[in-house]
């Protein structure tokens, strides 16, 4: 659905993208994280035609960024990172513009579905800019819909949102994923990227990282497993140490720590051995790093 | 076609909310129109004032016929001058929508979504422009209507009809609109190429500096509007005008917008 090949955008002396590859899947959410100023926009705003690239090609949803600009632009939605509605107009006819924009064919009609799908349907006649921050939001997010994209660009959707509006606002990108929609996702909220993504890109300027979310864990800090023993026992770690599979072993407290690459086939070997040399275990789980030190560490070897 | 109207729709539908809008659109008209009647009404004792056409300043005298004494033909002198606010109107007007619809545009961040539409900038230059043109040429065509009908009432049809002649009835239906694509235009490519929305307002209204030194040259008879003139400024205008939407359409640089405007 979208494919780069080196994209990059310069401004003058800024270099904002720089050789940008990566291919989204048809239905895959994608989380592009990086920290403010890395070129995240940009990415969005050449993606969505609004700007062009200095070099290098993109091509979304079949259409080529640079010459199918108007095609991309009628088939893609975009959540931009303020919502800018028309805040002196009622909620409805600010939604009325851009059905008529996108020449949907029954205009009224998918205003109404997207006003009462997001809860805003008994307030469509108050002026925008009477509402909250989260219901400004879901009225772009509406707006952003109302031509049916298949592809949906999401700049920082819950940013200065109170966790409530958040909270419904990712309820309601996860209903979008249900229908099947690719969501390209900028965001800094690195919980709502591990909870929502399928697949995740890390960027400063130039991708850092592409994976999943556990594979990127796995990937920057190994897999962890802990066995909480009855007694701490450090002979025990100098047994694991030389099976092949266990890449480090340490005993803290009465917690013995095994990094490894596949806990799911080799969790039985490490108990047999283990059991075998005399351990009590009481609990066995795994170490999850946060998707926040995944981020930090990549941005920081950056 | 269809997003044109959206745009002109959405346009007015915004800008009227401003009083300072519909300050503009209604009591400037009124008061152009105003003033040359009051002009008038003070006026209509003198007109019937006898003697020939050469007893006054020959750049009186030119605007008048014959058979008007030298007191009508003073009014109709007067008159004739302050009507060239007429041509005002279409100039100002624009310039107070084209700015406000763009600087709104701007600090609601409401141009990124309306620009990822699949709208060309040919459309959305087009709706901006008769948004803020068609109010204009209304708001003048009117004022001049009751400037008529009043100019009648109060100073007889004789020197009316030296007031409605063909080329103040050019000057009204022609030259005004031409102005007024070439004050929103201005307003359009100056809103494209600066920072900041202030600066965008100030720079536009230069473009009635052109008409000020047209009003000030007839006032003291160094220019004298006939319809010759008026026609060259006619065909003029239309070559500006040509070229001012060109321009216009070529300075509006999407990424320059976006990009610049923070």
């Amino acid at each position: 659905m979208i494919h780069t090949e080196n994209l990059t955008k310069q401004f003058k002396t800024t270099l904002a993208v720089d050789r940008l590859s990566l291919d989204i899947h048809e239905g895959e959410v994608f989380g592009f994280l990086g920290p403010n100023g890395a070129g995240k926009t940009t990415t969005v705003r050449m993606l969505t035609s609004l700007i062009g690239p200095t070099s290098g090609k993109a091509v979304v949803n079949g259409f080529q960024v640079g010459t199918q600009d108007t095609d991309i632009r009628r088939t893609v939605g975009i959540l931009t990172e303020t919502p800018g509605m028309y805040d002196n107009l009622s909620a409805e006819f600010n939604l009325e513009i851009y059905a008529n924009l996108y020449e949907v064919p029954n205009p009224k009609g998918q205003v109404e579905k997207y006003l009462r799908m997001l809860g805003l349907w008994d307030r469509r006649q108050d002026e925008a800019g009477t509402f909250s921050k989260g219901m400004k939001q879901k009225l772009a997010i509406a707006r952003a819909l109302l031509h049916e994209p298949r592809i949906l660009f999401l700049d920082e959707p819950t940013a200065a949102l109170d966790p409530e509006a958040a909270h419904l606002i990712r309820e309601f990108i996860a209903e979008l994923r249900k229908e099947g929609r690719t969501i390209f996702l900028c965001t800094h909220n690195l919980d709502e990227a591990d909870r929502l993504c399928d697949r995740i890109g890390v960027f400063k300027s130039q991708l850092l990282a592409l994976d999943t979310p556990s594979r990127l864990r796995s990937q920057l800090f190994g897999r962890k497993v802990v066995f909480h023993l009855r007694k701490s026992e450090e002979a025990l770690a100098e047994i694991l140490r030389p099976l092949s599979f266990v890449s480090d072993a340490r005993v803290i407290e009465n917690k013995l720590l095994v990094t490894l690459d596949d806990p799911e086939l080799h969790n039985p070997d490490i108990i047999r051995v283990l059991v075998g040399a005399g351990a009590e275990i009481t609990f066995v789980g795994e170490l999850r790093h946060s998707l926040e030190d995944v981020y930090l560490q990549l941005v920081k070897n950056a | 076609m269809h997003k044109i109207k959206t745009i002109i729709h959405k346009e007015w539908a915004e800008v009227f909310k401003n009083r300072m809008v519909i300050f503009s659109v209604i009591f400037m008209p009124l008061l152009f129109t105003a003033i040359p009647l009051i002009m008038l009404y003070a006026m209509k004792d003198t007109g019937t004032t006898e003697g020939a056409a050469n007893e006054i300043p020959p750049q009186i005298a030119k605007v008048c016929d014959e058979t008007l004494t030298s007191g009508e033909c003073f009014q109709v002198y007067m008159v004739t001058s302050f009507m060239l606010m007429f041509m005002m109107t279409p100039m100002i007007i624009p310039v107070n929508i084209a700015a406000y619809s763009i600087v709104g545009e701007k600090t609601t961040h409401s141009l990124e979504p309306l620009l990822a539409t699949p709208i060309t900038n040919i459309e959305f230059l087009t709706g901006k422009n008769l948004a803020a043109v068609i109010p204009a040429i209304i708001a003048t065509w009117i004022g001049f209507i009751i400037f008529a009908v009043g100019a009648t009432i109060i100073a007889g049809g004789k020197i009316a009809a030296s007031f409605l002649n063909p080329m103040w009835l050019l000057a009204i239906i022609i030259v005004g609109p031409l102005l007024a694509v070439l004050s929103v235009n201005f307003s359009l490519m100056v809103s494209s190429r600066v920072n900041d929305p202030r600066v965008a307002e100030q720079l536009s209204a230069v473009i009635i500096l052109p008409l000020l030194l047209l009003f000030f040259g007839q006032m003291t008879g160094f220019i004298f509007l006939n319809q010759s003139l008026v026609m060259v400024i006619a065909v003029l205008l239309l070559v500006i005008d040509a070229s001012m939407v060109y321009l216009a359409v070529r300075l509006f640089e999407r990424e320059n917008i976006l990009t610049r405007w923070r």
